[in-house]
């Protein structure tokens, strides 16, 4: 068949727009504003290195939060009666269709000094504490935001799993909780990985959650990126020399959870 | 009778592999032919060669005397009945069977003529309505062959249409394939690795193995004159024991001379020597010129299955009758069950 | 279910939709109070209704998505039909190039588009608006058509290519009749996810639109930023009820498609 042309169009925008800006980012990060050769940016990266252990370990924080809260979820959904399944399966994902913003923003309303919780606290006798504009309101808005792309593929990792298998355990004598870190957790490690890394490099490259809950004091890598273009710090050679250097912790992060990854073609990130 | 389709000096390489190798083949009007061999013999190569689906490196290949290398599958007056029978899973059953018939832009009420008749043949008659991913798979072979005949056409080729179902549909299928095909009055080129099956249901069989033909012919002759080792194994079990033909009628096996009804291979040449188990007989062991011992004894229903160890060869025997294993027994056979084979060339 | 799952799904969605249910509350309050609800008004709604900033944005969106996954449909079927013949090496290599915006945080994704639009933008006297937007939201859009559709080619009998044509269709026809309806839920999906990308996006939106061109997400980001407006809790609330009022369609036609298929 002489299909290869039809896809020659996508392959010319793949190529303008998706490796021509990545090696622009390259560029940029090793030029200085004349075009000649520095390591200067890169090696400026290294000044914000406060800004980017903090943003692994909060999105490093809310990755692990998820995971623990996300198992037993998706472990009960797996293995719910196969009539409910699917609703519940929605109302649990529902929330995700809410646009992020205003998702971040309910909780903005929720933890400010006025907010309801600080009110409620209020009512007896406590408070008011200082919940906004703090790490642990960024931490919280991370596990809000992409606690359901925890869940997704756990679940269908766990729904797949052959009952007999846990059967045949049981058989071979294994008590529940046996079963469950012998057979059901190895088994779902592939959901665990592919969970893991839809969780963190959102978390790790986020701007609007720290801006929006974290107020100014409690900058992310993305913030920083974002005020490299977008902000009074107007610095493409900087942003993208700290694009880059988040492009690479990214990939590590995927390369050492795809260590763990079955070879399952079809299954999509997503 | 003129042949209906030719294959002259067919080759097929790929990717550096010689899939088909001078292929020559000739198939008549109304004709059952089947094409027999191993995986990867190249039967299915052949079949697509003349469905269209591959276009030989050489050779010709010709229907009704003219030549068709370049006609594409759509145009020929052929029909194809697919391994996994490739049914189109968004249609219904009759919508999959007046596919061709809408292509060819036939009027809907000719075609819902067509579709009526062609279900009464194949026993379908009332699914039309039905999803063809809810029928088992012995319906799914059914509408699969009224897709391809609802077209009338001249030739329906079957590759392997009866792989995916259990022993007693596919027997069942079998015969009904046979009285489609001699009801019809249409040439059937089935490709099949199930020598039984060939054996059943064909005019005219075509042993293939490794890209070449092997042999022609009907069952009983492909059966009782096999004309090599390959093909004698490949139908039905066989002891294939190396032998010296001596001179006419006489031939050599394991130092012992044995009187045969083959001559013309000359004096003293190697040769391959085919024998049947079921024409193999049990005698007393001491009036024997081979003898051994029962190695195991399987009943299979009709027969005993034995396999008898003499001469450092394990010889295959059927018999009604069981030996002990353990015990020493002697085996014979008639002149005309020996069957003499010039030595096969290895071929690379 | 046993007791202690029921308990815990409970405290989940509890998470999840108190949040939600607080801001749909609050956009009926009469005063901007965020915790104290002081009496019933649609007057958010109203405002909301007559504020020309959110109405453009809102039309904004809507253009934007539907022309970026209509036309990202078209290029990644195409695409995907192409790439599935390719050989093994350019196919590895097309289908990783492919994955990149998936991958990539999307901060990224949106800065280096930024970085090629503003280097052209220069050089060919245009700016940053409708184009450069409606450019970023295909580049994000088609990975995801793609990977819809390649699967339904691996699932589809390669045979009925073949069949159509042996029943008389040249390959155009065999094409549209046979292979599309087979890869039509890929189809679908992929364009589907593509347009509640597009709706949804800031990220990169926010790095490739330009004034002229704000879309719904960046409108919602830049009212955020300034004073509470419980205009904001109304928009939730009306966003929300769509939401819901879609899936419930989607689950309610899936159930009936699912009855149909066991008759």
């Amino acid at each position: 068949m002489k299909k290869k042309l039809i896809s020659a169009p996508y392959i010319v925008w793949m190529a303008v727009f998706i490796v021509v800006p990545l090696a622009m980012v390259a560029y940029f990060a090793f030029t200085d504003g004349d075009g000649h050769f520095t390591l200067d940016y890169i090696a400026n990266v290294a000044q914000y290195t406060n800004i980017f252990v903090r943003s692994i370990w909060l999105a490093a924080i809310a990755t692990v939060i998820c995971l623990v809260i996300a198992y037993p979820a998706a472990f009960i959904l797996a293995t719910m009666d196969k009539k409910h399944q699917s609703t519940m399966i929605m109302i649990v994902m529902l929330p995700m269709w809410m646009n992020f913003l205003l998702r971040t923003y309910a909780w903005m309303t929720l933890l400010g000094n006025n907010g309801i919780i600080n009110r409620a606290l209020g009512l007896i006798g406590l408070g008011p504490y200082k919940l906004l504009n703090t790490q642990g309101a960024v931490v919280l808005g991370m596990v809000y935001n992409y606690l359901p792309y925890m869940i997704l593929p756990l679940y269908s990792v766990i729904v797949k799993i052959d009952k007999m298998l846990l059967e045949a355990a049981q058989d071979l004598g294994a008590n529940s909780r046996k079963v469950m870190f012998k057979v059901v957790f190895p088994l779902s490690l592939p959901g665990v990985m592919s969970g893991i890394t839809m969780v963190f490099v959102p978390a790790i490259s986020t701007f609007i959650i720290s801006r929006m809950l974290g107020g100014g004091s409690n900058l992310l890598i993305g913030d920083l990126i974002e005020m490299q273009f977008l902000g009074n710090s107007y610095n493409p050679n900087l942003g993208a020399g700290i694009s880059l250097v988040l492009m690479v912790i990214v990939l590590l992060i995927m390369t050492i959870m795809n260590q763990f990854d079955s070879d399952d073609e079809d299954r999509v990130l997503i | 009778m003129q042949n209906l389709i030719s294959l002259r000096n067919i080759n097929v390489v790929f990717d550096g592999e010689v899939i088909l190798n001078n292929i020559n083949l000739d198939i008549k009007d109304k004709e059952f032919v089947t094409l027999l061999g191993p995986s990867g013999c190249g039967k299915t190569t052949t079949l697509r060669i003349i469905g269209g689906f591959v276009t030989p490196d050489s050779g010709s290949v010709s229907f009704e005397g003219k030549e068709i290398n370049n006609l594409p599958a759509y145009k020929r007056n052929v029909n194809t009945v697919f391994q996994r029978y490739a049914l189109f899973p968004h249609l219904n059953v009759y919508d999959n069977v007046a596919f061709g018939l809408r292509i060819k832009k036939m009027n809907e009420k000719d075609i819902q003529k067509r579709v009526a008749e062609i279900l009464e043949l194949v026993n379908l008659k009332g699914y039309e309505k039905r999803s063809v991913n809810s029928l088992s798979g012995g319906q799914q072979q059914r509408v699969a062959i009224a897709r391809a005949l609802v077209n009338r056409p001249k030739v329906l080729l079957l590759d392997e249409p009866l792989g995916a179902l259990d022993l007693k549909l596919r027997k069942e299928m079998q015969i009904e394939l046979k009285a489609i095909q001699q009801q019809l009055e249409i040439t059937f080129i089935y490709v099949t690795h199930d020598q039984e099956e060939a054996l059943t249901m064909s005019d005219t069989v075509v042993v293939m193995n490794k890209g070449n033909i092997q042999q022609i012919g009907t069952p009983v002759d492909i059966y009782n004159e096999p004309i090599n080792a390959f093909v004698a194994d490949f139908i039905g079990e066989s002891n294939i024991l190396d032998g010296i033909m001596k001179k006419d009628l006489l031939v050599e096996i394991f130092g012992s001379e044995f009187e045969c009804v083959d001559s013309g291979f000359g004096e003293n040449v190697p040769v391959d020597v085919v024998i049947r188990p079921e024409d193999i007989k049990l005698v007393d062991a001491e009036n024997a010129k081979i003898a051994g011992i029962v190695e195991s004894v399987t009943f299979k229903g009709v027969h005993y299955e034995m396999v008898i160890d003499a001469f450092d060869f394990s010889w295959l025997v059927h018999s009604t009758k069981a030996a002990e294993v353990g015990s020493t027994v002697g085996i014979s056979f008639d002149p005309y069950d020996i069957h003499i084979m010039k030595k096969m060339e290895e071929k690379k | 279910m046993k007791k202690i799952s029921k308990i815990y799904m409970l405290l989940l969605l509890l998470f999840f939709y108190l949040p939600i249910f607080v801001l749909i509350v609050f956009s009926f309050n009469t005063t901007k109070s965020r915790s104290v609800f002081e009496g019933f008004t649609f007057d958010w709604y109203v405002k909301l209704f007559h504020n020309e900033l959110i109405l453009t944005s809102f039309r904004n969106t809507i253009i934007i998505s539907l022309l970026a996954s209509v036309l990202s449909t078209i290029l990644g079927t195409a695409a995907a039909i192409g790439i599935r013949n390719m050989k093994k090496f350019p196919k590895a290599l097309a289908l990783n190039v492919n994955n990149i915006p998936i991958i990539n945080p999307e901060i990224v994704t949106g800065v280096s588009l930024m970085l090629l639009f503003v280097f052209f933008a220069a050089r060919m006297s245009f700016s940053f608006g409708f184009g450069t937007l409606l450019i970023a939201h295909i580049t994000f859009d088609v990975p995801y058509v793609v990977l819809n559709v390649m699967p339904k080619f691996r699932q589809m009998n390669p045979n009925i290519y073949e069949a159509a044509q042996d029943l008389g269709c040249n390959s155009v026809q065999a094409f549209f009749k046979v292979v599309l309806p087979e890869i039509m839920p890929g189809i679908v999906s992929g364009f589907l996810m593509s347009f509640t990308f597009s709706l949804d996006d800031f990220v990169i939106s926010y790095f490739t639109s330009g004034a002229t061109s704000q879309t719904l997400p960046i409108t919602i980001y830049s009212m955020t930023r300034r004073k509470v407006s419980p205009e904001i809790n109304a928009l939730s609330t009306i966003i929300f009820a769509v939401v819901v009022a879609v899936l419930l369609l989607k689950n309610i036609i899936d159930k009936k498609g699912e009855k149909e298929m066991t008759i």
